[in-house]
């Protein structure tokens, strides 16, 4: 590799004393400073900024309605159109969730039902926001897209047992998610 | 005896430091931390005031984040004091109290305002009157690197060590150009009595400011034929005398572009690393209270102390026997409180804008550039001083070339200083 050889400018006799360069300084800091005051501080119009510089006053303002789409919040369940659960329990996500945040208690559809087809549904399924590191591979590895990182990032609680995901507050967050799903295919 | 003076001073003494100064230092932290927010394009602290939804209400009041001083002050208080088992104890505990004390006392020295009447007594705005002013001050003031070597040594541990003689060998370095520094304006003044000196100043125009003087301002003929011109030209000695004063106090208070005692980057914390709970808290306001002595001393000295200026106190506020009206002296200290907060703001606004020095590049700059540059300061200023004394022919045949002679000398020495360093270095 060339040796780049890097030599100190030549300073002239009044850059010598700095003082041109500390005043230089010191008016860059003002005008920063009125900027701030003036709610006009670079970067005070980006991401719904407070104006007093380019930080976001946290619980008044939000950036909800800015989250991108691959934005990985809580892990919810997702049902489709009709209401039906998507989750057959195939416990893939328990098996990949690597700080083992998820339990699944799976349980059987039972023969009656117009649908035991599909064999199984979860009885229980509990996500443990302590634990969860919201890497999204429940996502990724779920064969019947019934699992989704939401956009919610405020998961609260003041005990331990507040902060576990149980299946109806899963559903709660995770709402509907439209698409196709084979296994409510009846000729499959 | 009468108790009445004693009772006086008692109340000027916790007036001028509960009352006055320690909210000045509470919320010089405060500013900081709001102006260093706003260089930086940032908020700062803007959310401590009054929880008022813990007693029912629907609001909290914010206030800005006013309260936040008294958060920090509380916290200081109620977390663990902890001392470290390697620790030397007593020295470790008289640290603090060195650091802080002597800020406190130069404080009574420092003329808040000109003088009220009071159920007819006439009351000083100042706790102690005396003869002395400045030079109280440096002598008080520089008990304070005790407290820093102090806990330097007395933490037992490299890096606080490392503070505490970096503070040392900078205070006494720097103690030299602020001294001489100083010695010009004694030169203008001719005494030392602090209030006697803003008293010279209100009639007389500042020193960076002379543009009037007791027969008129800049603008009348009057001025210009009582030493006006005279007076300007003092301008320059005043300005470098001015430069070199306020860049020591910097020094001398160990804030931003000197404050290697405490540079993170290098030395974790600086010696105050071993401190914790309200120990770390009077260090933290010994600094503060230095830099707000430092910054009425300086408006004291160049920028007219309590006086209005611009000939409006004898205009506004003289009686017409000459003496103050009775309400003057809280006008003055207003004025006077005023100009030190817009300095502690200037020692702030550097603080965000220039970067810390290299410890050789302190040194340097404190005995090679202003020490020198102080030195012949004094000599420049006895010149203009002296000159209507020795006429125009002599100061122009001798004075000036004999200046130029010692400008020279002087160059020439600080060259070879720097010449011989190179050489050992290559």
């Amino acid at each position: 590799m060339a040796v780049v050889k890097v030599t100190r400018p030549k300073l002239r006799w009044y850059e010598h004393l700095f003082l041109p360069a500390l005043l230089k300084g010191l008016g860059i800091t003002l005008k920063h400073a009125i900027g701030a005051v003036r709610g006009r501080a670079s970067g005070a119009s980006d991401l719904a900024s407070s104006g007093l510089g380019v930080t976001m006053q946290y619980p008044e303002q939000k950036w909800d309605d800015q989250l991108p789409d691959y934005y990985r919040g809580v892990p919810a369940l997702v049902t489709d159109e009709q209401g039906r659960e998507r989750c057959v329990s195939c416990q893939l996500c328990e098996f990949i969730c690597p700080p083992k945040a998820i339990a699944i208690t799976p349980g059987e559809i039972t023969s009656t039902d117009p649908w035991a087809k599909v064999e199984k549904a979860p009885e229980e399924f509990d996500i443990d926001m302590i634990r969860c590191i919201y890497c999204g591979m429940c996502e990724e590895v779920c064969p019947e897209q019934a699992i989704y990182l939401r956009q919610d990032y405020a998961m609260t609680g003041t005990t331990r047992k507040e902060m576990v995901n149980n299946k109806d507050r899963l559903y709660e967050i995770g709402g509907v998610r439209e698409g196709l799903v084979n296994k409510w295919n009846e000729l499959k | 005896m009468d108790l009445l003076p004693l009772l006086i001073s008692a109340l000027k003494v916790f007036g001028f430091t509960f009352l006055v100064i320690m909210p000045l230092i509470a919320y010089s932290t405060y500013a900081e931390r709001r102006v260093a927010a706003i260089i930086q394009d940032r908020v700062g602290p803007n959310r401590v005031g009054i929880p008022a939804t813990l007693l029912g209400f629907r609001k909290d009041f914010k206030f800005f984040g006013l309260l936040q001083p008294v958060a920090d002050g509380l916290k200081g208080l109620f977390k663990e004091d902890f001392t470290p088992a390697h620790v030397r104890k007593a020295f470790y505990w008289m640290a603090p109290a060195f650091t802080a004390v002597p800020a406190f006392i130069t404080l009574c020295v420092i003329p808040f305002g000109s003088a009220v009447t009071l159920f007819g007594h006439e009351i000083q705005m100042v706790i102690a009157d005396i003869g002395v002013g400045p030079l109280f001050i440096f002598a008080i003031a520089s008990l304070s690197v005790y407290g820093i070597t102090l806990a330097g040594w007395a933490s037992n541990s490299k890096y606080p060590f490392f503070g505490g003689v970096r503070s040392c060998a900078q205070m006494i370095s720097y103690e030299i150009s602020l001294g001489l520094s100083l010695i010009p304006v004694l030169l203008v003044f001719g005494k030392l009595n602090l209030t006697d000196i803003v008293t010279h100043q209100a009639t007389n125009g500042w020193l960076l400011l002379p543009f009037w003087n007791e027969h008129g301002s800049i603008f009348s003929e009057q001025f210009w034929l009582n030493n006006g011109s005279w007076q300007l030209l003092l301008l320059l000695p005043m300005g470098i005398s001015f430069f070199v004063f306020t860049t020591s106090i910097f020094a001398e208070t160990n804030r931003m572009p000197f404050d290697l005692p405490e540079c993170e980057t290098e030395l974790v914390g600086g010696y105050h690393t071993e401190y914790s709970s309200m120990k770390f808290a009077l260090f933290f306001m010994g600094e503060y209270a230095a830099m707000i002595v430092g910054s009425a001393l300086i408006v004291t000295v160049f920028l007219g102390g309590w006086s209005l200026g611009f000939g409006l106190d004898q205009l506004l506020l003289q009686t017409t026997e000459g003496g103050w009206k009775w309400y003057a002296g809280f006008v003055h200290m207003g004025a006077f409180l005023a100009k030190t907060i817009a300095f502690v703001l200037f020692f702030i606004w550097v603080r965000w804008t220039v970067p810390r020095f290299r410890y050789d590049q302190l040194m340097k700059l404190g005995w090679v550039v202003f020490f020198e540059l102080a030195l012949f300061n004094i000599f420049l200023a006895a010149l203009i001083i002296a000159a209507p004394h020795i006429g125009l022919l002599y100061t122009a045949l001798i004075g000036f070339p004999a200046l130029a002679v010692l400008a020279a000398f002087m160059y020439f020495i600080t060259r070879s200083v720097e010449d011989k360093r190179k050489k050992k270095v290559t």
